[in-house]
């Protein structure tokens, strides 16, 4: 079941206030995205711990309604 | 999870050097993440063991638990989880994944 861009937009902004994120729709069908949140709370934490910290923020969707993404993660420069 | 899996998953990711827990199998992939991964071990010329959590709901589940991680694919090396498509991919083009192949003391063979 794909979901509305500016849903996912919303869930990660709340999650992430003080983030940059980039949410991409890959094919434009609602079901593959890709996020890119660029955030200081991923610095000095390992890849799979920054994922850890975005894929607990998605929880209720990944897998589910969201069928495919692609996650990103930057600290700030 | 049931021991069964669990113990299925133990097994695996320590009798292979290189598990890849994945939908479909590295002849078939069935999901662009997947094939992804294995494309990328390929390349890097790397033997792996590729289980396909489709063929068992149980086990799909049971791999989700067992690393605390929603997706797949999941790459084991050394029965270490290194990550999902998103990590491998990142690690694979800053070189970070033929690094840590070396370290782990796998072999590695391109074409």
């Amino acid at each position: 079941m794909p979901i509305e861009k500016i849903f996912l937009d919303q869930i990660l902004i709340n999650a992430f206030p003080e983030a940059k994120i980039v949410v991409r729709d890959l094919v434009g069908d609602g079901d593959h995205y890709e996020a890119t949140i660029t955030s200081n709370i991923f610095k000095d934490k390992t890849r799979i711990q920054q994922h850890r910290i975005v894929n607990n923020a998605l929880k209720d969707i990944l897998g589910g309604d969201l069928h495919a993404l692609s996650i990103i993660t930057k600290t700030e420069v | 999870m049931t021991n069964d899996h669990l113990d299925f998953i133990k097994r695996e990711i320590s009798e292979n050097d290189i598990v890849l827990f994945m939908k479909g199998n590295a002849a078939m992939p069935r999901c662009g993440f997947s094939a992804n991964v294995c494309q990328i071990l390929n390349i890097v010329g790397v033997k792996y063991k590729d289980i396909d959590v489709l063929q068992n709901s149980d086990l799909r589940q049971a791999i989700k638990d067992y690393t605390d991680w929603p997706t797949i694919p999941q790459l084991y090396v050394k029965g270490e989880f290194i990550g999902g498509c998103d990590i491998i991919k990142e690690m694979y083009q800053n070189g970070e994944l033929v690094d840590l192949l070396k370290v782990k003391q796998i072999l590695i063979l391109p074409d």
